[in-house]
Formats: structure tokens, sequence, C-alpha cells
């Protein structure tokens, strides 16, 4: 027998600590809340506020302000000068909102303003622009994306762990409906995404499909503390944070359904011996070293990422550390007190498989 | 033992197949004598890879429209001149009306009969004005619209890729995109102004005759005779400016690009460049006819509204060439003769989406990116040897054949590696280990509870695959939508994933499974499992 980092015989009770653990969870959640409601809303890259990026890399150290100095002639809408990546790889964006420019006209005088007014070599590594109509566009994309993703998957659990597909169905169909309908009403996406989340979260308490209850709140979760931490850091939020979350979701719920998976065998293993607390309880102990273990390799190469991965990455795997932590907790003091809180879900006999 | 050899040659002849498509992507492969017997080229590499441009273009479909239906207007004046009907010319209201006035209003069955017979149109209203005139409203049915758009989109589409293929781009990508917009893909381009100059010029090119007799200065304030329009004549200076004068014209094009059937670039003899058009058939008639009755006039060259030259006629021109001279340098000539021979674009087009990545960045980001995923590979193999003896150099051995077999996938099914695909490699390296934990704590367990080293494995091997299969479901959902809603990049990452489950599965549960039969296949029933 190899190493253990977990004892065989541990018996942590994190049921019994769940009411720290939702405090601590709600101080986070409105903290990022609160984040967002004081800048007005998250902090969107060019991707979907539209504008133009240069990344430049500058062959020696050299501050902001210099790069802004020499380039506050051209007297670019709404200019931004930030470094990007780590210390030492001197990589600066300059960011304008592009109204009545060219990129390519932004790219040559940038060029000459650079070659002008700097004393170093430099080179223009990446240029993009963003148009307002699309960057809307993908706006609104990636928020559906990010919907339809918690929808599959809440019909998804519910399906399998409980085999109520019926009502798993039902609940789709409904939502889809309910969202076409909404959406003929020309409500903003985001809004539209809020109600179709609380009517998920309702139909799932109502139809008492208690599995995907707790994994979907625990993905909701893991998907506001990162948005909200993002908020607080002032990072910005562009496509490929999009998919970050989407990878947080697909490995927060990883991460629960094999929680959950040990806690439906174990309720039908220990029918009548324990209580339902003590068997959510025994599943998480049972679970918790491969919880520690996969989170840990995950984050060691996702920390290798953020550390070596270069410029274009870095806010990418800043995202997915932070996801994935959250994931990992969330699995553990989320979605499992959750469950306990409402019970083990009862199958009706007619739809219960043998 | 009968199914393991069997599961064995299995899972040998699919890894085989696998390297078989990963191999060209290695370095120094290609160049080698193995290349001749590998399947495929390796991995596509994306534009934040290799560098290039991508470009969202928008195509204004109103403009094409309002083209459209002026055109259908002429012709609906010339059909029914051809009845002796006669009505003023048309003008277009907006994207699906146009307004046109029947001079005698005894015409009217005549010029409805016409309407009827030669176009699209459908009367929406007819108003009797002053003078025996009539007040026509038409319109054309949604459907011809649509038609229109697609006419629009399909021809805008080939012009580009016309241009482009004689721009030299290799491996471009066009296509059409929802509302209107067209994207195109150039990797490895260096030159990305000239590129989006090329692509995005409407190139319509119209003859018109100068008119020489108006005031100047009175046409500048605004101040013409009908049918005249002022226009800018350019003229290149030596530094490559240009700089712009003011000519009047006669409205009416003489001469269109439309007959032009090829443009070449010459050099005069100061080894000046200039563009020589040649005119199809019917286009050399109208200019010869054009120039015989015009002799020293001036006739201006037009292109996208920017007079170009307009040159005098010295004598009739036969033969159905004529050329553009302008000061222009070789690349400009050059371009310019690529944009007139591949023809004009339907509409004007707009970029509404530009992502340009130096090829510097591209391979800093793939050295990044490489070096990222070696260092955490490392860390994780030493791991697992370390945390679970034999057992983790099984885990090792699947995990090193679950990122070939990724690499040979996308491969094979042709997928372009991306930034974000890389990263999601990396990430599939985390988690692709899950799968190997599961299974081992699980025989760990099964071996606390006293069975022996065979049962444990039957029995972890057994209670772990649903567990596993049950989690990475909801993953590949998660990737699936990446891949519907996302674009470029966001793809990349969305079919790594997916591909890195998929073979994470058939490493961690298939192939694992055999080595540990192979491994215990000769040993005693009571033996001790290093796991």
């Amino acid at each position: 027998m190899g190493l253990q980092i977990i004892k065989p015989d541990t018996n942590l009770d994190f049921i019994g600590i769940r009411k720290i653990a939702f405090i601590l969870s709600a101080v986070l959640i409105l903290a990022g809340l609160g984040s967002l409601a004081i800048k007005g809303g998250p902090k969107y890259g060019i991707d979907f506020a539209g504008g133009m990026i240069v990344q430049v890399k500058i062959d020696k150290a050299i501050g902001v302000g210099d790069i802004k100095d020499a380039v506050a002639d051209l007297k670019l809408p709404g200019l931004v000068v930030q470094t990007l990546g780590l210390e030492g790889d001197h990589e600066y964006l300059i960011r304008t909102s592009s109204s009545n420019i060219t990129s390519e006209e932004v790219r040559t005088k940038i060029n000459k303003a650079l070659s002008d007014n700097l004393k170093a070599g430099f080179e223009i590594q990446r240029l993009e622009m963003v148009g307002p109509k699309v960057g809307a566009d993908l706006r609104s994309q990636a928020l559906e994306a990010l919907f339809y993703a918690v929808l599959l998957i809440a019909v998804y659990i519910s399906g399998r762990f409980e085999q109520r597909w019926t009502a798993a169905a039902v609940m789709a169909a409904a939502l889809a409906g309910g969202v076409y309908g909404i959406g003929l009403l020309g409500l903003d996406m985001g809004w539209l995404i809020l109600v179709a989340l609380v009517i998920t979260l309702g139909l799932c308490w109502y139809l008492k499909l208690n599995y995907a209850l707790g994994a979907v709140v625990a993905l909701i979760h893991d998907v506001l503390i990162t948005v909200g931490l993002f908020s607080i850091m002032n990072k910005e939020f562009d496509l490929t944070i999009i998919a970050a979350l989407l990878t947080i979701v697909g490995y927060s719920l990883n991460d629960t359904i094999i929680v959950f998976d040990r806690i439906r065998e174990n309720t039908i293993a220990k029918q009548g011996k324990l209580t339902f607390g003590k068997i959510i309880n025994l599943s998480v102990n049972q679970t918790l070293s491969r919880t520690i273990l996969t989170s840990g390799t995950t984050l060691l190469v996702v920390l290798c990422l953020y550390v070596m991965g270069g410029s274009v990455i870095h806010d990418f795997a800043l995202a997915l550390l932070i996801g994935i932590t959250v994931g990992t907790y969330s699995s553990i003091f989320v979605a499992s007190p959750i469950l306990y809180g409402f019970g083990p879900s009862e199958p009706r006999e007619e739809e219960a498989e043998a | 033992m009968q199914s393991l050899r069997l599961r064995a040659i299995l899972a040998l002849l699919i890894v085989l197949v696998g390297l078989a498509f990963m191999l060209p992507s290695l370095p120094g492969v290609k160049a080698s004598a193995l290349d001749k017997i590998l399947p495929g080229n390796g991995i596509n590499l994306g534009l934040d890879l290799k560098g290039g441009i991508h470009l969202t273009l928008g195509v204004d479909m109103k403009t094409a429209m309002d083209n459209n239906l002026a055109r259908l207007g002429d012709d609906l004046k010339a059909s029914a001149r051809e009845q002796e009907v006669y009505i003023l010319r048309p003008t277009v209201l907006n994207e699906s009306e146009i307004e046109v006035t029947l001079i005698k209003a005894e015409q009217k069955d005549a010029f409805e009969g016409v309407i009827k017979d030669y176009t699209p149109f459908a009367i929406e209203q007819s108003t009797p004005l002053d003078g025996d005139k009539v007040k026509y409203v038409l319109s054309v049915p949604a459907k011809y619209r649509s038609e229109i758009e697609k006419l629009t989109m399909d021809q805008a589409i080939k012009t580009m890729r016309n241009r482009i293929d004689q721009f030299g781009v290799a491996e471009p990508d066009i296509r059409k995109e929802q509302g209107n917009r067209i994207q195109v893909q150039l990797p490895g381009l260096k030159d990305p102004e000239r590129a989006i100059k090329l692509i995005g010029q409407t190139a319509h090119l119209e003859f018109k005759m100068v008119d020489d007799t108006a005031d100047l200065k009175k046409a500048q304030q605004g101040i013409l005779a009908p049918g005249r329009e002022v226009a800018k004549l350019q003229h290149r200076q030596p530094n490559g400016t240009y700089t712009e004068s003011d000519i009047v014209l006669k409205k009416d094009a003489v001469l269109t690009g439309e007959y032009v059937s090829d443009a070449q670039v010459r050099l005069d003899q100061w080894n000046n460049p200039y563009v020589s058009l040649t005119f199809n058939a019917r286009g050399a008639k109208i200019f010869t006819d054009l120039t015989a009755d015009n002799v020293n006039k001036r006739m201006a060259i037009v292109l996208d509204g920017k007079v170009y030259s307009a040159p005098v006629i010295r004598e009739r021109i036969s033969g159905g060439k004529a050329s553009i001279t302008g000061n222009f340098t070789r690349e400009e000539a050059r371009d310019l003769a690529v944009v007139l021979r591949a023809g004009s674009l339907p509409a004007p087009v707009t970029i509404l989406e530009q992502r340009a990545v130096g090829p510097s960045l591209g391979q800093e980001s793939i050295n990044n990116g490489i070096m990222s995923a070696m260092v955490g590979m490392a860390a994780v193999l030493a791991f697992m040897v370390i945390y679970y003896g034999f057992g983790g150099v099984v885990a090792d051995i699947v995990l090193v054949l679950n990122i070939m077999l990724i690499m040979g996938g996308l491969a094979a099914f042709g997928a372009t590696l991306t930034l974000p695909g890389i990263a999601g490699i990396i990430l599939t390296i985390g988690m692709a280990v899950d799968a190997n934990v599961i299974i081992y704590e699980r025989i760990r367990e099964e071996v606390r509870r006293g069975l022996s080293a065979k049962q444990a494995v039957e029995e972890g091997y057994g209670r772990a695959t649903l567990t596993i299969l049950d989690a990475n479901v909801t993953t590949v959902i998660a990737a699936i939508i990446l891949y519907q809603f996302g674009t470029g990049p966001i793809r990349g990452f969305a079919v790594t994933l997916t591909l890195g489950i998929i073979t994470s599965m058939f490493t961690a549960i298939f192939v694992s499974r055999i080595l540990f039969d192979l491994y215990l296949k000769h040993r005693a029933d009571n033996a001790k499992l290093s796991i």
C-alpha cells in the first residue's frame, strides 16, 4: 500500500459545520456581487465591449507611463495602457475604444508614435478589433452557452440519479418554452438567464429533484464566486474567461457527482441503518482522498499554466485556479449539505428503477 | 485469459493508429523517411499559434438591395420604352420599394402589363398626379429579397476567395456566418494592412465622361447642371501620399467593370507600372463606339467613387483595351489588377472584427504552452508513482498514452489546435488522473475490506466505471455547448476537452485494466498489490 493523505477511518463531521460553510460562501458571494454592483457590472474586455487592443512587446523594462506618454499625442479615444503577463515580459496592452478609426490606422499610428518617442526596440505582436455589434452578439451568446450548460446538466443529473427522466424532460421543455416566451418580450439576456435559473431551481425544488438542486446550487455558487473575485481583482471578462467558467461548471459537477454517486450507493446499502446525515458524512469522507488528490493534481498543472503559460493565457489560468478550488470546496460544503437539507429524494414507485 | 489477449490486441491497435496520426506533428518526423508511410499531415495550428489574421466582415445588405432595386428600376424603364410606354426615372424609396411616375395616364393598362410581364414588382399603390401623370409605388416580394441576399453573400464570398487566391495565402478559410457576415482566416500572413485593403475593397469600376464645360467654382458650391456630379481626382505624390482635386463628371457611367475580362500589370517606357484592362466582346464594342464619339473629350476612370485618372481621348480606340495610370508602386498596381480581375463586391463590406497575431507571439505561445504542459505533467507523473507505487506507474503509462491519443485524434479529425486548446490538454492531464484515482481509491477500500488483490481489482474497476462515466458525461455536455456557441479558439478548447475525456476513459478504464490483469496474471491469489 502506497502513501495515504486521508486515513481510511477518517470521519469528519462535514454536515455539522455546514452553517460555518454557508456563512463563508455567503460572504464570498455577497462581496463579489457587491463589487459588481459598485463597478456597475462586469468589466468587459474588447470581446464583449467592442474596441481595439494592441499588444506590444518592448526590449527593455519601461513604465506604463512612458508608453502612455509616447502615444498620448495620437489622442486615441478611451486610451488605456496596462502591463500584461508576468514581471520581466515587458508586454503591454494599449486599449482604445474604436470610433471612426480603422484598426489599420491605429496600427500605423502606434507604430510611428512608438518608434518616434520610445528609445527601445518594440514589436506589435497582436492587434484585435471588435465592433460594438459583434461584441454585443458575443456577449449574449456567451450567456446563452452558460445557461444551456446548466439546464442540460440539471436534466442529466435528475434523470441519471433519480431515474426520473420524465420529470427532467418536463422541466427542460417548460424552461425552453418559458425562455423562448420571455425572449419574445425582448428582455435583456442577463435578466432572461436570471429568471430562467430561478425557475430551474424552483422546478427542481417543486419536483423534489434534490440531487439536481444540490448540484445546480453548487454550480451557480462556483460561477458567482469566480465572477465576483474576478470583479474584485479588476480582471476583464472575455471569451476565454467564458471558456474557463464552462470548464469550471464541468469540473465542479464532476466533483459533486462523484460524491453524490457515493451517497446514492450508501443510501441503498445502509437503508434504515444510518440517518441521512450520517450517510452523507460517510460518503464525503470515503471520497475525500479522491477529491483532494484529483483537485491537487489538477491545481498543480493549472498552476504551471498560470506561472509559465505566457501572457495570453494568464487570466484564463487564474480563473481555472479559483474555479477549481471553489468547485472542490462546494462539492463538500455546499452540494452535500443542501442535499441533506432537503432530504433524500423520494422517487415515486412507478418511476424508480428496480 | 483469452479475452485478456483480445483486449490487449485491440488496445494495441488503437494505440498504434493514434501513434501513426500523432507522429507527423512532432518536429523532425516530417523531414524523415518515416513521413512517407504515415497518414495525415499532423495537427493544424490555429491562428493564435501560427500567427495570421482573422476577420469578420459585414456585408452592407441595404446598399446591395438599393443597388439591386435601382437596376430593376432601370430595367423596368427600358422594357416600358420598348412598348412605347414612357416613365420618369424610378427612385428607390427603401429596401423593398421604388417609386415610378408614368407620364401619360392613358397608358396605365399598358404600363401595368409591362410590370406584370417583365419584373418581380407588385403594385402597392397608384396615385394620379396633376398634369396627366400617375405615381406608382412598387414593391418586391420578401422571397425575392431573400434570394437577392443569398446571391449577394455568395457572390461576395466568391469574389473574396478569388482575390485571396491571387494574393497567395496558404489554406485561407472563408465562410458565411449568420447575419450577413463573412469570416475570413488567413494564417501566416505578415502584411495585414495590405490584405485588409485587398479584401475589403468594393472595386466598383466605372468609366464616366468629364464635363469640362461646367464651371468648377459654381459646382463646388453645389450649383450643378442636372446629371452632373463633383468627384475627387487623385494625384499621387512621389512620397506615396495622395492629394485630391475636384472634377465635374456626368453622373451616368458609360461603361462599368462588369465588361472587364482581364487586368494585368504592365510597365510603360519609363518603367512605371500601370494596369492594363481587357474588355470582353460586348465591352470592347461599347468602348470603341464611345471613344469614336468622344474624341478630344476627357473620360474619367472611377474606382469606388474616386477618380484615378481622366485622360483625353485622342482617337477611336478599337481592340478592347484600356489602361489605368496613376503613378502606382508595383505592389499597388498588382493589387489593383487583382481586385479588377476578381470582380467587384456586390455591396460594400465593413470590418466588424479583426484579430491579427504576429508570428513571434504565436511561437512564444507554443513554447510557453508546451513548457508548462511538460512541467505540469512531470510533476503529476512523479506524484503518482510516489503515492501509488505500481499503480502509479500504470497511471503514468496511460497518462502518456492519453496525451498521445489526444494529439493523434486532433490530427486525424483535422481539428485545429489553438492556445486554449493547449490549455485544454493541460487540464486533461490533471483530470485524466481523476479516473485512475477513483479506481485506485476504490481498490484500496476493497483491499481493506479483506478482498484478495484479484477480487479487489475486479470490484474496484467494476464499481468505479459507472462513477467515472457519470462524472465525465457532464463535462462533455459543457464541452459540446462550448463548441456550439463558441467561435475560433473556444471551439478548439471544446474539441480538445471532449477528445481528452474520451481518450482518458479509454486509457484509464480499458488500458490500465489490461495492465493490471497482465500484472496479476501469474501471481498467487494472496499476493499483495502495490497500489
